[in-house]
């Protein structure tokens, strides 16, 4: 079985990984974007954060400027698919390569640890909860209000023409939307998202790597495409509540994979655990469907 | 009112596919007309709507609405004054949106788009009262994702929006054309309303002769990406499709052997 430690640790970086699938949701699912820059922008949002720590800046404002600096990653990779008319994932994926390099050169080393400095954090241990308790309180406040802004924003007049933008963009631009304004908003808005993930998990763990952005989109993915398998995203709340659930969830079948003894995995599988959940969370609604199709008469 | 001259357009330039979809448009609309437009395939119909509301940009010529040239802006940029509703009865909406939504992404077209709540709770009156007119009882289902609608009934929801707010001329892309006779039949009767109610400008493309002469004030045919001849008023009264051949045979000295232009 799981330990309370094991159980909050997952919790915790399935909160962060909540922030990761809104953004993902924001490209991927609004704007029909398949962008691969967060896989960049999440080591973006740690290495910044980090540094800014190092050097003595509020932990609160390091977070915000790795916000920002994740926002200007997708603006880049949304510039070059607008303006230079690059192919989106391909666009995504020059950013991605060039972001390694940046990152290395905003950390001036592959590592930067954060072991004594002040973080978003420090002062919440404070409050007389258990140690391990601690992120997760604070995850899920920042989780709950990015929750809540992104879904006024979603029913507000620009969010509606960022969703008509990615549905239809012929029928958005007849509309007077500039479709492209849009997407380099939401890319954006997609990748200031991860580029908060990464600077929340580099305080929460205690350092930020320059290879910790490996695979995030995957994990990020699975998380969005297994929350939606059990939440239907028919409205925006929904879609918005099944990143969350879905990225908990994730990080809890994971820790318990690895826990299992009988199973016999170790941390280095991880990245095949991921891809057959991936693979589950993608299959099984359709075996669901038509199983129950077997057992239910079609009504006329 | 809109104007457009001697508008050119050469796909392919170069290339052995070069196809010159306009050469030499040159049309009117003034305030108030309602214009049809037929014409064969590949005589420029949909190019030279396209043009008009900036998806493509002419290579020389020049487009002129309500006295401000808008030849170089682009669709979004048009779209205060132009409004429109396509062939495809899923490309004028939004099918993951509800109805409300689409109303409310239509009230806005053209203008400055905020933070506040799209579906605002005074324009759910007016969005009742414009569906009710359809008489479909979609008044009832502001809610319904719009995927769950026909056809017809999108394309009718289409042509609402297209005339929630004012235009200074209304595109209509053979919006009938991929709809049931009945259903083609009602949208028709249903945009003749509209145009007339609200005293619109519009350019109706259209693939048959009977339904070019029956709806609108005048008729345009094209032919090889130009105008080949302009009929309204006594002229066009009493017109039958079979005297619309003749006129385009003596016009252009040839036979029509289109057999989408007879069949119409």
């Amino acid at each position: 079985m799981l330990s309370e430690i094991a159980f909050y640790g997952a919790l915790e970086t399935g909160l962060i990984y909540g922030l990761v699938a809104f953004g993902i949701y924001i490209s991927f699912r609004v704007l029909d974007f398949p962008d691969l820059t967060v896989d960049g922008s999440f080591p973006l949002g740690a290495a910044v954060s980090a540094v800014l720590i190092i050097h003595g800046w509020n932990p609160w404002i390091a977070t915000g400027a790795a916000v920002l600096a994740g926002m200007a990653a997708g603006s880049v990779t949304a510039l070059l698919n607008v303006k230079l008319k690059i192919l989106n994932l391909l666009a995504s994926i020059l950013t991605m390569i060039a972001l390694y390099s940046v990152n290395l050169r905003v950390m001036g080393r592959p590592n930067v640890a954060l072991l004594s400095e002040q973080t978003v954090l420090t002062p919440w241990y404070d409050l007389g909860l258990a140690y391990h308790q601690v992120p997760v309180v604070l995850f899920l406040i920042v989780v709950l209000v990015a929750l809540f802004l992104l879904w006024r924003f979603m029913k507000s007049e620009t969010g509606l023409a960022m969703r008509a933008t990615g549905a239809n963009p012929r029928m958005a631009r007849a509309q007077g939307i500039a479709t492209g304004g849009m997407i380099v908003l939401g890319v954006a808005l997609s990748n200031g998202l991860v580029g908060l993930a990464g600077a929340l998990f580099a305080q929460s763990q205690g350092a930020a790597d320059v290879t910790m952005g490996v695979g995030v989109i995957v994990i990020g993915l699975a998380s969005l495409i297994g929350g939606e398998a059990l939440i239907t995203p028919n409205t925006v709340i929904r879609a918005l509540l099944a990143c969350v659930v879905g990225a908990i969830i994730y990080r809890l079948a994971i820790a318990f994979a690895l826990n299992a003894d009988v199973l016999g995995l170790q941390a280095q599988d991880l990245n095949l655990i991921t891809a057959v959940l991936v693979t589950l969370a993608i299959v099984l609604p359709g075996v669901r469907n038509s199983v129950v199709s077997k057992f239910t008469r079609k009504k006329a | 009112m809109i104007s457009a001259d001697d508008l050119r357009l050469t796909f392919g330039k170069g290339t052995p596919l070069e196809n010159p979809a306009l050469r030499g448009m040159s049309l009117t609309v003034n305030q108030g007309e309602f214009v049809t437009v037929i014409g064969s395939n590949g005589a420029g119909k949909s190019t030279f709507l396209n043009a008009l509301a900036g998806e493509v940009m002419v290579d020389s010529g020049q487009i002129v609405v309500d006295n401000q040239d808008v030849t170089r802006l682009p669709t979004y940029k048009r779209a205060s004054r132009v409004a429109r509703v396509f062939q495809d009865p899923l490309a004028g909406t939004c099918e993951n949106l509800s109805i409300e939504e689409n109303l409310a992404l239509a009230i806005k077209r053209g203008q400055r788009r905020g933070l506040s709540t799209a579906v605002k709770k005074q324009y759910l009156g007016q969005f009742r009262e414009s569906l009710s007119s359809l008489k479909l009882g979609l008044e009832n289902r502001l809610g319904d994702k719009m995927g769950l609608l026909s056809g017809g009934q999108r394309q009718a929801v289409s042509l609402l929006m297209a005339s929630l707010t004012p235009s200074s001329i209304l595109l209509l892309d053979e919006h009938t054309a991929a709809l049931d006779p009945k259903t083609g039949a009602f949208v028709l009767e249903l945009t003749e309303k509209i145009i007339e109610e609200q005293k619109l400008t519009a350019l109706m493309v259209t693939h048959s002769m009977k339904q070019a002469l029956d709806v609108g004030d005048r008729t345009v045919m094209l032919h090889q990406g130009q105008v080949v001849f302009d009929i309204a008023g006594k002229e066009r009264e009493g017109l039958e499709v079979k005297d619309l051949l003749g006129l385009f045979e003596k016009q252009r000295g040839l036979e029509v052997d289109d057999d989408s232009l007879l069949l119409g």
